[in-house]
């Protein structure tokens, strides 16, 4: 932005910067974590303490992990039953994992267990390759002499090379594993991982057991993958799907990806997973109408000249006229950094004014486009934050060169752009959680703590914006700082009091959308 | 290896083909292009019509399912109503298909799904609709298309 910093405070927010204590500059916020809350300390220690409202306990395991934990469930069942580990760990997939229930019942009715695996009685020996005079293979209808042949314990034999193409064509082209049954129409019986390896090539062998470990974690319901492309990792997490209405539990994988466990999609604190459903059903449905809000262009409301928006910030200044505006709501800039600030509020109309039909659902369509429309922007405007940081980073080294500042001096700026980052992804969320919201006073805090965190945001991203050799200035890092701190906190209690009134059941929501 | 299986199955489906069905080679020097011809079950109200099927092979085949088709076309909950003639039936689906499993298996699961309509696994809704509520109309329905496409 070209403007001239002279962005108003209120009150409020000074007081909050005067008595923090400044330890903002500390290795540990300059981390790509989700960024620590900087309260005033009296107030950090109990954050410190207590779990924060909106958080959620969940455990990362990587790709080792998980096998380690199936080798131990299945050495466990193997001692315990007396049963072959290939066998344990076709019980064990079958009961989907559930040790107990596994036991218990195999206790009750092993026979009955073990047919319903797959397991069913046995007629010859441990597995071996075979050469059966007179064999006939039924799947190729081959018979000479010497051919080699494999049965499982159901005896339904047929040649070596039939039953490594049926192999490949389960693991390789269908990607089954886990449920793989004998080639026989009809037959139940499970493939173990023994046999398995008598039939296939390495290579084979291990996408089998890539895919073993894969149902694993699909079998428990408390596991999900990290949905982040090319990450191996599973998240634990208990949540329930009944509980989905009282928390959003969003989970952060050791790959950085932060998602919400209910849904898999990314972080959408503070709005539960079904109000997210039906919000994005939404959009996609009304994406014609709402097309137009995504241009990057708009013009100047003063001089009508063309202005483009380049960085994450929604100060505007027009370039011909020097006019200053909101790009979400077009009002004077002026009254933003002001208690007059609204530009969150959707004003109803009064009833009185939309009588017929046609009105009303001119009202209905405003009053979406108004959520619809800050939802996108703060959508867009991370994007552009982050642009901004790219471009920021590359001049910083140059800079780094030429001042002699140091690496984690410059960090500040890497902080602070993670704050836009994660507080803009939480603000797009608070509109579409605000839209189906009703309108009472729980609401009208909500939208204070909305508005407190934009004003907040919208501010250091204008700061973020100012050229390099500003940039470098003390005071404005000073700022900056300050202002990272001051976003993450605004963030954190949002989410805490949305949080607290979702487990609560306290939210009331709107019956006219 | 597939040749000498497929060459096998044809000669048995020849020999003795079953009940109410004839297969014949769509081009004699090609083994996978079936052509069956299934006369509608008696106690259906497909009885009376000859309804012409492509049965097509897979290279891959038997570890893949083979892919048949209605060429006639026939008013079923479970067959598509136009030129695909395309069905939804359980032995083709490839978790369920085992190699071992045989052409005429397939054939028979056709002949029972004319009998035995599955609404709830519906290709074409409406007639699956129909088919639940008014039993009469859909017998009705469907005699009429038997006559029209199926003679
Ligand atoms: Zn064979
Ligand atoms: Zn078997
Ligand atoms: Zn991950
Ligand atoms: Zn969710
Ligand atoms: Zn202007
Ligand atoms: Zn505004």
């Amino acid at each position: 932005m070209d403007s001239d910093d002279d962005f108003n405070m209120s009150s409020e927010e000074e007081d909050v910067l005067e008595d923090s204590d400044n330890d903002n500059g500390s290795v540990d916020d300059f981390g790509f974590d989700e960024p620590e809350p900087d309260l005033g300390y009296t107030q950090k220690e109990q954050v410190k303490k207590e779990k924060r409202t909106f958080d959620t306990n969940f455990k990362v395991y990587h790709p080792d992990d998980i096998q380690a934990q199936q080798d131990d469930l299945i050495d466990e069942v193997n001692m315990i039953l007396d049963i072959r580990k290939e066998d344990a760990a076709i019980l064990l997939r079958h009961f989907r994992w559930n040790k107990e229930r596994l036991i218990e019942d195999y206790m009750d009715r092993p026979k009955k267990v073990l047919e319903d695996a797959g397991l069913g009685p046995s007629t010859t020996g441990p597995p071996k390759l075979e050469v059966i005079p007179g064999f006939m293979c039924d799947i190729c209808c081959e018979d000479e002499p010497g051919l080699k042949s494999f049965a499982m314990k159901c005896g339904h034999r047929y040649c070596a090379d039939c039953y490594g193409q049926y192999l490949n064509q389960k693991i390789k082209e269908e990607g089954e594993a886990a449920r793989i049954q004998c080639p026989q129409d009809g037959c139940k019986r499970i493939l173990d991982a023994k046999s398995l390896d008598l039939l296939v090539t390495s290579d084979l062998q291990n996408r089998y057991h890539e895919l073993l470990t894969r149902t694993y974690v699909e079998d428990k319901e408390q596991m999900k993958w990290c949905p982040a492309p090319d990450c191996q990792n599973a998240i634990e997490c208990g949540i329930k799907k009944k509980d989905l209405d009282k928390v959003v539990p969003t989970v952060a994988c050791d790959c950085k990806h932060r998602f919400c466990f209910g849904c898999a999609l990314p972080d959408h604190q503070p709005a539960p997973c079904e109000l997210v459903k039906k919000w994005l059903k939404k959009c996609a449905d009304d994406s014609e109408t709402a097309n137009w809000i995504s241009a990057n262009t708009k013009e100047c409301p003063k001089c009508n000249s063309t202005i483009e928006k380049n960085g994450g910030c929604n100060h505007m200044t027009c370039r011909k006229c020097k006019h200053e505006f909101c790009w979400m709501c077009m009002g004077l800039w002026s009254e933003h950094g002001t208690s007059w600030y609204n530009c969150n509020r959707f004003e109803e109309k009064s009833g009185s004014e939309a009588r017929d039909a046609q009105a009303k659902s001119r009202v209905s369509l405003e009053r979406y486009l108004h959520y619809y429309n800050r939802y996108a922007n703060h959508e867009q405007s991370a994007k552009l934050d982050k642009d901004i940081f790219t471009k920021t980073e590359k001049k910083m080294i140059s800079l780094q060169t030429a001042s002699g500042m140091s690496w984690i001096e410059v960090q500040y700026l890497n902080s602070a752009s993670h704050a836009l980052q994660t507080c803009r992804q939480t603000l797009k969320w608070t509109y579409a959680f605000a839209f189906y919201l009703a309108r009472n006073n729980l609401t009208e805090m909500f939208e204070d703590n909305q508005k407190d965190l934009e004003m907040a945001v919208e501010a250091l991203s204008e700061m973020f914006e100012k050229p390099v050799d500003e940039l470098a200035n003390a005071k404005l890092k000073v700022e900056i700082m300050d202002k990272t701190s001051y976003c993450n906190k605004r963030r954190v209690i949002l989410l805490a009091d949305t949080a607290d009134n979702l487990a609560n059941g306290v939210w009331k929501w709107s019956n006219n959308n | 290896m597939t040749q000498k299986r497929i060459t096998k199955e044809l000669q048995e489906v020849l020999a003795t083909p079953p009940p109410g069905i004839k297969v014949n080679l769509v081009d004699e020097s090609n083994v996978h292009n079936w052509n069956i011809i299934m006369d509608g079950p008696a106690d259906s109200p497909y009885a009376g019509g000859k309804f012409q099927l492509l049965l097509v092979l897979p290279p891959e085949y038997p570890f893949k399912p083979p892919k048949i088709n209605f060429k006639t076309r026939i008013y079923h909950p479970n067959v598509t109503f136009d030129e695909h003639g395309s069905m939804c039936i359980g032995i083709l689906k490839s978790e369920a298909w085992k190699p071992s499993s045989r052409i005429p298996n397939v054939l028979t699961a056709i002949q029972q799904l004319l009998l035995e309509p599955v609404p709830d696994d519906a290709l074409e809704q409406a007639t699956a609709q129909k088919f639940k509520e008014d039993r009469k109309a859909y017998d009705k329905e469907a005699r009429e298309m038997t006559k029209k496409y199926a003679k």
